[in-house]
């Protein structure tokens, strides 16, 4: 057999990956500007199959990206707008150190810039993919339209930030897509349902940012340049399928509404407009005014058997998803200046409430405290000096709750000074054999329409039915108790008269056979011979899943034991309250 | 001057004639008593031109400390004059040049009024156009406006999505259910975990009030590092094994369509006072005898665990082995370097008479051969006792096993260095062979194939089948396991088991492979003891995890149907002593029972 000798790694997985090293003097590129290029086209190392291989015999670590994707990465227009960026700086450090200031404003003028529209198109060919990918760009910019004007990044950057992340605010509200909001102790997070796909983001609670050392700020604002590039163009699409104007305009009713007088002493003219629009509280001009509640129906299609019960299913779960779009409907919200405005006037208008707030507080207020229609007055302090009879003074709490369980939750225990039922999140779906808070489980059955039991009535049965049970639990043990000890007692007596037990035949009692049990036990031991018999590599993997279900249940146990103790150590307490008075 | 240094003259006159430097004849010391003398001598310099030397005049040393002093050398110049603004912004009467000024300042420039004609005229025609302002604000349009799905690159087919971020839980609530939030000590857990191990980022806390939750000081972080895994983390695509975990338990028949078989321990022999290391049940049926460490042998009576007798022995035994041949009342005992053949005198009094018949029927051949084993046949109290011949070896024998028509004998005595590990001998004739010439490796048991002349044996890893007849050897069986312990013959000859130290059973398929058709890990200790059950499709293996665990083997008579190996009961009832379970497990011949037994010194009946 004649031929060439095969030279090792010089053919298959070997050839396909090349290092970061290699990849960077492929491109002849700085490390800073690969790292740009490969963050704004979206370019990622891979993870070899077989490390080894790749790494030609060698097993240091290293981050290998496919060879095709560095080729890529060959044509793009934009490398050489980054060598023109790098003359361009070059002249200018010249200028200055010339003092040229004539040649420094014209180099200045004819600054390089480079559009990223087409590399959004090319990362996301389809609108769906890129609304998939919104996710992140969403949390970028909400966090970076909350950084100070100064020094971490360019104003124009924090400025645009806050325009994207209005607007895409303002589409929420007029498309009423908003799902589910988690106050966590990190931020607050949002979820919506926009053209069918699920986007969270979280916003920061508004406080002025510690900025970390360790953090580079060179990597995020180059994400943030993408991130705004694709949300405005994301936010665009999205204005046009609902045939609002972008950029985004009030409409004639709310731009009335809105004037007042101290606008002046709020914002600059130039700023108001903006300003109003960032307030939420008046919807969008529409390119085609057309009648608010013009909702799609579906469309009947002559179906038979499963599919028109399918479609009957869909038509029920249209409704009520509608329903719940609205069901703060009718409404009136104020907002007390303490409480975070901008969150809850978006989550309340999400849902077609209506929401104001004091006029010093923020520009965009459309009626005073004073108002007597006002039908929830949202309060975050311990108690208010003037209350208003007809409306529920509640704390924030309870709209986001009652958005996460789509019903109006009862506000009694939601009132100023009370203590709070524990806040769930809405993104957790419990499976079988999870543990299921109890607060959870209560608000399922709110959900489903049971009156739920007062907590004093619970407790009392509570009480009772514990009560009754150590009356049991005694009775049993001194029953069982005394047998043991005749027994004993007997058999104390034989040994002490005569060493060795007489041998006595007793008539045998028929055992009562617990036939269900011996069954389980037949099926368990079954079960056992079998899992014996397994394969060596499905065992492993059997072992393997078991091991993860035994530790969720013990996880499960766990919180259920701290929450049992916690509840027990409550009680005891308040028994003690009683007792005393 | 320095060129002349080394030359007596120092440059040239005009008629070109050297100029010599003057004679200087002072040395050192004069130089010296000069310096001392001479109070001018610091003021005294040497003319370099001359060689001359020349005082220095009182002017002349002032004008140098003037010029040390960095002033001018000119006493009487005033540095600090007042400047006069010669050319200032005041207009003076009289002016600096009095030169008239040019024509062309005062008439405008053809050049240049050609140049502006140009300009305008580049305007009009539209050839120049002003600076566009530059855009600030980024245009947005709809991007796609034309989307073609079909037009998707190749590349978005290897593309790997970044996942999304995991979804917060109720723990990280700002107001979670109390038993979410973390006690004393896991707190401090938490703490010392580092970063990359703990399980949640932060430590949940709950708080009163919305207006009470400060800002996370991390949240920066945390956005940096979802960039940092965006760009740097490798992607890589892996499949997920969705698959339920009872699917992937094999579908086996239910025991209970396999019975008969053993299910519950019924009677437990007790007398031994040490382990029971091997026991054996009649061809009838009737009677069980076991050997012990304690220098014993008991005959039991199966149906009912009564003792029937007991015989001291010279030592631990370490086989026993009842004759399977059903009109002989035999049994085999080995204990020491001894092989003992008893007759117990239990049961029909004819056959025990047959037996001691035919044993003394023997006649002396007419030349002896020189034997390994020493024949004996005994007399006395030991004849009273049952013993009714002695085999004496050269070394301590371990196994004995007969033969299924009860004429020949064959015993292990493991050792390995020599060839004389096993023997077989020939009761009727009194004769003992020696069937191997070379040592093959430790020896750990042998067995005689139920009908065909064949003799297995099996080495710490191997099973050697021998063929008798033809005295060489057929197969040779790898048990890929690292020593075996036990070995047993199923009754129709064409399948092994082994039990092995290493916890496994091979199971032999002596048509199929000389590899093991199937490895059996049930045991969690080493095993002790295999057997197979004369009739039905049983087998048992006995562990040092004090369980007997009893298997379905069915073999069928087609050969293109391999055996089913279902296990069907774990039995337990020994208790571990010394580490040792079970020693040895042995299936009654006609009823699906087994007996074990045990380091507790206890055998055990399980029907």
């Amino acid at each position: 057999m004649g031929g060439l000798q095969k030279k090792k790694y010089e053919s298959g997985s070997a050839t396909n990956y090349i290092t970061r090293n290699k990849a960077r003097k492929k491109l002849s590129l700085s490390l800073a500007d690969f790292r740009r290029l490969c963050i704004l086209k979206g370019i990622y190392p891979h993870e070899p199959k077989h490390k080894k291989k790749v790494n030609k015999g060698s097993t240091a670590p290293r981050t290998f990206y496919l060879l095709k994707d560095i080729r890529f990465l060959l044509h793009e227009p934009i490398v050489g707008k980054f060598r023109e960026y790098k003359i361009f700086v070059r002249k200018l450090r010249k200028a200055y150190g010339k003092a040229e200031w004539g040649g420094v404003e014209r180099l200045k003028e004819n600054k390089p810039v480079y559009k990223l529209d087409h590399i959004i198109k090319e990362r996301y060919p389809t609108f769906i993919d890129a609304l998939r990918d919104v996710d992140d760009s969403l949390s970028m910019c909400f966090l970076f339209s909350t950084f100070a004007r100064t020094g971490k990044c360019h104003v124009q950057t924090i400025q645009l930030c806050r325009r994207l992340s209005v607007e895409w605010m303002n589409y929420i509200i007029s498309s009423r897509s908003l799902r589910k909001v988690f106050l966590s102790i990190k931020g607050i997070y949002y979820q919506a349902e926009v053209l069918g796909q699920t986007i969270t983001w979280i916003i920061p609670y508004q406080f002025a940012h510690d900025h970390p050392t360790d953090v580079d700020y060179r990597v995020m604002a180059t994400f943030t340049e993408f991130y705004t590039t694709l949300l405005g163009f994301v936010n665009f699409r999205l204005y046009q399928t609902l045939n609002l104007v972008y950029p985004p305009k009030l409409d004639g009713q709310g731009e009335i509404s809105l004037k007042s007088e101290f606008e002046e002493d709020y914002a600059l003219e130039s700023e108001s407009y903006t300003e109003k629009l960032s307030a939420l509280s008046a919807s969008l001009a529409r390119m085609v005014p057309s009648a608010e509640e013009e909702e799609t129906e579906l469309d009947h299609f002559p179906t038979e058997g499963e599919d028109l019960e399918k479609m009957e299913v869909r038509e029920k779960m249209e409704q009520e998803q509608i329903k719940q779009k609205k069901f703060f409907e009718g409404l009136k919200f104020f907002l007390n200046r303490e409480v975070p405005r901008e969150s809850l006037a978006f989550v309340i208008r999400c849902f077609g409430g209506e929401v104001s707030w004091d006029k010093s507080l923020c520009i965009g207020s459309t009626y005073d405290a004073t108002d007597e229609t006002i039908t929830h007055h949202i309060v975050d302090r311990p108690s208010i000096d003037k209350q208003y009879i007809n409306r529920y003074y509640i704390q924030p709490q309870w709209v986001y709750d009652s958005v996460n369980a789509k019903i109006l939750l009862p506000v009694e225990e939601y009132f100023l000074g009370v203590t709070l039922p524990p806040h769930l999140s809405p993104f957790v779906e419990e499976t079988e054999g999870d543990y299921v808070p109890p607060e959870k489980l209560k608000l399922m059955a709110l959900q489903r329409g049971e009156k739920p039991q007062t907590e004093e009535d619970e407790e009392e049965e509570e009480e009772e039915e514990e009560e009754e049970e150590e009356d049991d639990d005694d009775e049993e043990d001194d029953q069982s108790e005394e047998e043991d000890e005749a027994n004993l007692a007997e058999m104390e007596d034989k040994r002490s008269r005569g060493k060795s037990l007489s041998v006595k035949v007793t008539p045998g009692k028929a055992k009562a056979e617990n036939r269900k049990r011996a069954a389980e036990e037949e099926k368990a031991e079954e079960k056992r011979l079998a899992i014996m018999m397994m394969k060596k590599r499905e065992k492993y993997l059997y072992d393997k899943i078991m091991f993860g279900k035994k530790r969720n249940v013990r996880e499960a146990n766990k919180l259920a034991a701290k929450r049992k103790a916690h509840d027990d150590a409550s009680k005891e307490d308040k028994k003690k309250k009683k007792k005393k008075c | 001057m320095e060129w002349y240094k080394d030359y007596p003259h120092i440059g040239y006159d005009l008629d070109g004639k050297k100029i010599f430097k003057p004679i200087r004849n002072k040395d050192e010391l004069d130089e010296f008593l000069d310096k001392m003398d001479n109070p001018d001598y610091w003021r005294t310099v040497q003319d370099k031109m001359t060689g001359a030397d020349i005082r220095l005049s009182d002017e002349q040393v002032d004008l140098v400390h003037r010029l040390q002093e960095g002033k001018f050398g000119d006493v009487n110049f005033n540095e600090y004059e007042p400047a006069v603004d010669f050319f200032s912004n005041e207009v003076m009467i009289h002016p600096v040049t009095n030169r008239p000024q040019d024509k062309r300042s005062f008439i405008p420039s053809l050049i240049e009024k050609e140049k502006v004609s140009k300009l305008v005229h580049a305007i009009k025609m539209g050839w120049i156009k002003p600076r566009r302002p530059k855009e600030t604000t980024p245009q947005y349009y709809d991007l796609w406006a034309k989307e073609d799905p079909n037009s998707i690159l190749g590349r978005h087919k290897m593309h790997v999505p970044a996942p999304k971020m995991k979804l917060p839980g109720h723990e990280e609530s700002y107001n979670p259910p109390p038993e979410y939030l973390m006690s004393e000590e896991e707190r401090l857990a938490w703490e010392q975990q580092d970063p990359e191990d703990r399980k949640l980022s932060f430590l949940p806390q709950k708080f009163a009030c919305l207006r009470a939750v400060p800002a996370y000081s991390r949240f920066i972080h945390e956005r940096f590092e979802r960039c940092l895994d965006l760009y740097l983390c490798p992607r890589q695509r892996k499949m997920r094994v969705n698959v339920n975990p009872e699917d992937l338990i094999p579908k086996l028949p239910k025991p209970k369509d396999l019975q008969p078989f053993p299910t519950t321990q019924s009677l437990v022999y007790r007398g031994h006072t040490s382990l029971v290391r091997s026991i054996s049940v009649s061809p009838s049926g009737q009677w069980l005898v076991s050997g012990s460490d304690d220098c014993t042998v008991r005959f039991w009576e199966v149906s009912t665990a009564r003792c029937l007798k007991t015989l001291e022995v010279g030592g631990a035994v370490k086989g026993v082995s009842w004759n399977p041949n059903p009109a002989v009342c035999l049994v085999a005992v080995s204990y020491d370097d001894t092989i003992l053949l008893l007759n117990p005198g239990l049961g029909d009094r004819l056959l025990c008479t047959a037996t001691d018949q035919l044993i003394s029927s023997y006649e002396e051949p007419e030349e002896a051969k020189d034997q390994p084993v020493q024949w004996a046949v005994s007399e006395g109290e030991g004849h009273e006792q049952g013993h009714r011949l002695v085999l004496k070896h050269p070394k301590a024998v371990r196994q004995v096993t007969w033969h299924g028509k009860g004429d020949y004998l064959a015993c292990v005595m493991p050792d390995n260095s020599s060839n004389l590990q096993v023997v077989i001998h020939q009761v009727s004739k009194r004769r003992t062979q020696n069937p191997f010439r070379k040592s093959k490796g430790l020896v750990q048991c042998v067995s005689f194939h139920p009908v065909r002349p064949y003799f297995f044996v099996a080495t710490q890893r191997y099973v050697r089948v021998y063929n008798l007849i033809k005295q060489e050897l057929t197969k040779k069986l790898m048990a890929n396991c690292k020593w075996i312990s036990s070995m047993s013959v199923h009754p129709a000859g064409d399948n092994v088991i082994c039990g092995s130290y290493d916890c496994r059973l091979a199971w032999f398929d002596l048509d199929l492979s000389t590899k093991p058709y199937k490895v059996l890990r049930h045991h969690k200790k080493a095993l002790r003891s295999v057997a197979y059950h004369n009739h039905y499709p049983l087998f048992a293996s006995g562990s040092d995890d004090g369980s007997v665990i009893v298997c379905h083997g069915m073999v069928y008579n087609d050969l293109l149907q391999n055996p089913l190996i279902v296990p069907v009961k774990v039995l337990k009832g020994h208790t571990i002593t010394h580490d040792l379970g079970v020693l040895d497990v042995t299936f009654h011949p006609t009823q699906p029972w087994v007996f074990s037994s045990g380091a507790d010194g206890t055998v055990r009946l399980f029907t």
